[in-house]
């Protein structure tokens, strides 16, 4: 399997990147963190826009930097793709124009894909004639997207491409996003500090604090972590990879995952589609009683696997495990005390709210 | 008009001409360096580029005059490779030109290339551009109105120059004789009729050079 390696010690004042990453050379990987975790400081790394001694970088075995052997290919020869917050078209090139900069600049058996094939894909190819500055914000970051795929990249590497949109906007181009995931075999480096749109995206999650790596691995499993740092507690929950199962007649929608299955409001997607569907760890509950009078629909036995404590001192974390599939439930401390909550015990799982990432 | 006033015109054209185009050459490299550069030696040189701002031209002119004259070692040079010493001839009327408009085209241009910062040289380079491409085809183009201030003031302001090519070039006509000069002989011949023909062309020239820079200023590209 292709793998992508990454090492940098980078030192900015009183700040200091330091990371020593293996990550899937295929999918989307996520760099989570918060303002100054060092995510776009590591992603300018991988771009060579950012040079610093000692740094190591390779992808399926090409190295594009090693400064043991004082070899750094500048970002011009990297075969990158590169997405900035703002889309930065060049505003004296037309739509066409900047989507066939890199293009041009690639060698036409190297070329991936066509200019009217990648304008479809983002839904811009009726604005391949306009000027940047008479497009709308999102349209704009999708040409800039179009324009980083067109340069053939091996690696894409985006940076919020997101976070300078409103959530209309950003609504507008997740799911141009998730057709990039689907149909390019191209690996996706995608820095977030949104949870929603790393839970919707990502494959692989690196969550940085302090410039630092302090996890890195699949999604859901790095995320049902319990020693994650307080930084990440707000937003400790899981994914569930679910698949749905039917329809039913009072308009709920039955969702199945291994190891059970949950209901929601009425989706408007066909039996047998994939979903993913995101569960705040504060959003479920424990109870001892399998039978139990309550409005919440979704209780599903579960095993407890562990307690953390949390970054608030009133609360604990557990860890649960539904057949297989893991869960996260936030619940206070004393009423861990008075279910008397250990590992190894059987309890009910109540859900309150259900994310649906689509 | 007599022909030594046309003369003199066509002279006048031909340097500033010449002029220009030396001084875009020679600013844009200029320019971006001082644009870009950390080096420490940045003060130092923006200073000398500027020192013709505040210096008497007669300074400047004396000097090149000396640096270039026969004994001197510009002199020596030109005069080794060939081409005599360049005081009192066009091409040393351009030399002189070229340094006393200097800041007059390095520092629109500068504005310019400073006014477009990182990110579009990092998007280009991200999408395979090396440094020299990336230059002429975003930089550049990016830096138009600079680059049209540039060329329009270093024409401008070498056709409007008096002690620099007074000293440089003397007076000689048809070789050196520039216009600002033919002005200066006329009113000192009491000639006043030629002297008005002459300021007035030059007074309206640099008004609607000055008019078409402005003007084209108020309406920067991408707004209303």
């Amino acid at each position: 399997m292709s793998t992508l390696l990454a090492r940098f010690h980078i030192p900015r004042g009183d700040f200091a990147l330091d990371v020593d990453l293996t990550l899937p050379g295929r999918g989307v990987t996520a760099l989570f963190g918060h303002s100054g975790s060092g995510k776009t400081t590591l992603l300018r790394a991988m771009a060579g826009l950012e040079r610093a001694p000692g740094g190591y970088f390779a992808l399926d075995g090409e190295v594009w930097q090693d400064e043991s052997r004082d070899l750094f290919l500048p970002p011009h020869r990297r075969a990158l793709g590169y997405v900035f917050q703002e889309a930065s078209l060049f505003p004296h090139l037309s739509v066409r124009g900047n989507l066939e900069f890199g293009l041009r600049r690639t060698l036409p058996g190297a070329r991936k894909f066509r200019t009217e094939a990648v304008a479809e894909l983002l839904g811009i190819a009726p604005l391949l004639a306009r000027r940047p500055d008479s497009l709308s914000g999102g349209e704009r970051q999708r040409a800039a997207i179009a324009r980083a795929l067109l340069a053939s990249p091996r690696l894409l590497l985006m940076d919020e491409p997101l976070a300078a949109l409103d959530l209309k906007r950003r609504n507008e181009i997740l799911p141009y996003l998730e057709r990039l995931h689907d149909e390019l075999s191209i690996p996706v480096i995608y820095v977030s500090h949104a949870p929603d749109e790393v839970a919707r995206l990502a494959d692989h999650l690196v969550l940085l604090d302090g410039g630092r790596a302090v996890a890195s691995g699949p999604l859901s499993e790095t995320l049902a972590r319990l020693d994650l740092p307080p930084a990440f507690a707000d937003d400790a929950g899981v994914v569930l990879e679910t698949v749905v199962a039917a329809h039913e007649e009072d308009d709920l929608t039955r969702l199945q995952f291994p190891g059970g299955s949950i209901h929601v409001s009425r989706r408007p997607e066909g039996v047998g589609q994939r979903l993913r569907c995101r569960i705040h760890a504060r959003d479920v509950s424990l109870s001892l009683d399998a039978e139990s009078r309550s409005s919440i629909l979704n209780r599903l036995a579960a095993t407890v696997v562990d307690l953390a404590d949390t970054d608030k001192p009133g609360h604990v974390l557990v860890r649960l495990d539904m057949g297989g599939s893991p869960l996260l439930a936030r619940i206070t401390r004393r009423s861990a005390q008075l279910l008397a909550i250990r590992p190894g015990q059987a309890v009910v799982a109540q859900i309150k709210s259900v994310a649906l990432l689509a | 008009m007599s022909d030594s006033d046309l003369s003199a015109i066509l002279l006048t054209l031909r340097l500033a001409g010449t002029v220009t185009v030396l001084l875009l050459l020679l600013a844009m490299p200029l320019a971006w360096w001082l644009a870009r550069t950390r080096s420490r030696a940045r003060g130092a040189v923006a200073a000398v580029v500027a020192l013709p701002l505040v210096l008497p031209p007669s300074v400047l002119g004396f000097y090149l005059l000396v640096f270039l004259g026969p004994n001197g070692p510009g002199g020596r040079l030109t005069e080794s490779l060939g081409l005599g010493t360049l005081p009192f001839t066009f091409p040393g009327l351009v030399v002189a030109s070229v340094l006393y408009s200097l800041p007059f085209a390095v520092q629109p241009l500068q504005n310019a290339f400073e006014a477009i910062g990182e990110r579009p040289l990092e998007v280009a380079a991200t999408l395979r551009a090396g440094p020299w491409d990336t230059f002429f085809s975003v930089v550049l183009p990016l830096s138009r109105p600079g680059l049209f201030s540039a060329a329009v003031l270093g024409f401008a302001h070498t056709v409007g120059e008096f002690g620099v090519v007074l000293m440089m070039g003397g007076n000689i006509p048809d070789r050196t004789r520039v216009v600002s000069v033919l002005i200066y002989d006329h009113v000192d011949a009491l000639e006043y009729t030629q002297a008005h023909w002459l300021s007035g062309g030059m007074l309206a020239f640099s008004f609607l050079v000055l008019f078409l820079l402005y003007g084209f200023k108020r309406n920067p590209v991408g707004r209303p």
